[in-house]
């Protein structure tokens, strides 16, 4: 009783604020300062027509790189909890899928993934990017796993992947720091034709480069949560 | 009433009834949905400052053209902001699913009245 | 036009939303928190942020649903 009451009293209090928030909010008709200067320069300087993807990428590239490395820490860390142990292994429970499920998948998960690709690979000229297209990887994954719950990735290749692509990512922003004006910058390749899918300097092998690494840390943790429900408890 | 004030209150809303939800809630389950809630509202709240009456969205194609774009465009820093702390949020409620069901292995339980190993 | 969309998206988020904390049944409860990041990817492509609004419908709803579910199934199994 007391501690709903509590509850209702913390509830309050933080609606108290939001209200405050909220009869202060004066809706603006302008761009702060700095997004004008994105929005009038972003096109020249950075030569992708999609504004977020040259912030995402180029801009504030130091912020994606600790996404990603977070991103990691979180699959490293869910790989140690849920590890599968030698004695607590039991033979995968034999649960036949549906049929619809197994040959729908068949169909959908090249074209999936081939969607996912498009999506990361098309990241600076439509919206999308490398997190979305890595996310519909991760999904045609999923799939996989429902149609054959039995279904193991091979580790070592989706850890050749994660890997591969991390350490290009920052090789990246080297040669950016090395040939153009600082740490991912993406001038270091030619800007090309303003709108052309080989265009905006080195930001679509950065955000394909992203969109892997993200695509194989959101299959290694669903892949650790499928292991884990083999396993006696 | 416009666009931005309906979401805006959403967003509010939908924050207390998270906050509600994680503090109420005894399942841990239940406590993790209400954070997962929490965490939309306050996409929702960001994606919302950064909205412009009557703008579009912040991608250089024919219809906006290359000229006068500060004048046609949304704010884009709040949507790259959001876009990085969707995948976080993500990340955090797997830990948080990863953790629940650890704690589950240990003591068969999903109350959170169950734990008083963390009390003092 | 769009106003009565955003309405109607809004009353549909919060009655969501409040279905996820009040029912008993955890199934319906992790649906509804994934019928509320659905709707507000809607909501993120009305307020002109597609990008937000492809993430959302990606991970918000689809990824985070099925990490919810294994733990649900793995925690039914036991019981």
């Amino acid at each position: 009783m007391i501690r709903n009451f509590f509850i209702l009293i913390l509830v309050a209090a933080f609606a108290t604020i939001f209200a405050s928030l909220f009869l202060n909010y004066g809706s603006s008709e302008t761009l702060t300062p700095l997004a004008t200067y994105y929005a009038e320069n972003g096109a020249a300087e950075v030569g992708a027509p999609n504004l977020v993807t040259s912030i995402v990428v180029t801009y504030r590239g130091f912020d994606t790189l600790g996404e990603v490395t977070i991103l990691f820490v979180v699959a490293s860390v869910i790989g140690f909890f849920l590890k599968k142990t030698k004695h607590n292994n039991e033979e995968p429970a034999k649960r036949e899928s549906s049929e619809i499920i197994v040959t729908a998948s068949k169909v959908l998960v090249p074209i999936i993934i081939v969607l996912g690709i498009y999506v990361f690979i098309n990241g600076h000229l439509t919206p999308g990017g490398g997190f979305q297209g890595g996310s519909i990887v991760a999904t045609a994954f999923i799939m996989l796993l429902m149609a054959n719950p039995a279904f193991e990735i091979n580790h070592r290749i989706v850890h050749a992947v994660e890997s591969i692509s991390g350490i290009g990512f920052v090789l990246m922003g080297v040669f950016g720091l090395l040939l153009a004006g600082g740490f991912l910058d993406n001038r270091f390749l030619p800007l090309g034709t303003f709108g052309n899918i080989f265009s905006a300097g080195a930001i679509p092998v950065i955000y394909s480069l992203i969109g892997l690494k993200v695509g194989s840390e959101m299959s290694n943790i669903l892949s650790n949560f499928q292991a884990v429900q083999n396993e006696k408890m | 009433m416009a666009i931005e004030i309906i979401s805006l209150i959403t967003s509010f809303v939908l924050m207390l009834i998270g906050l509600y939800g994680l503090l109420s809630d005894k399942n841990i389950i239940k406590i993790i949905v209400g954070f997962s809630l929490f965490d939309t509202g306050t996409h929702i709240l960001i994606v919302t400052i950064g909205y412009l009456k009557g703008k579009t969205a912040p991608i250089l194609d024919n219809a906006v053209g290359l000229t006068d774009v500060s004048q046609k465009i949304v704010d884009p820093i709040p949507q790259a902001l959001v876009l990085t702390a969707i995948v976080i949020g993500l990340a955090v409620t797997a830990l948080m699913l990863a953790y629940a069901l650890k704690m589950y292995q240990a003591k068969k339980s999903l109350n959170i009245g169950d734990y008083k190993t963390l009390k003092w | 036009m769009n106003l009565i969309i955003v309405i109607v998206l809004c009353l549909l988020i919060v009655a969501m939303a409040v279905t996820a904390i009040m029912h008993k049944k955890l199934t319906i409860s992790v649906l509804a928190a994934g019928v509320v990041s659905l709707l507000a990817s809607v909501l993120y492509l009305l307020l002109a942020a597609p990008d937000v609004a492809m993430t959302e419908a990606a991970i918000g709803s689809g990824l985070s649903t099925i990490i919810f579910f294994y733990v649900l199934n793995k925690i039914r199994n036991v019981k």
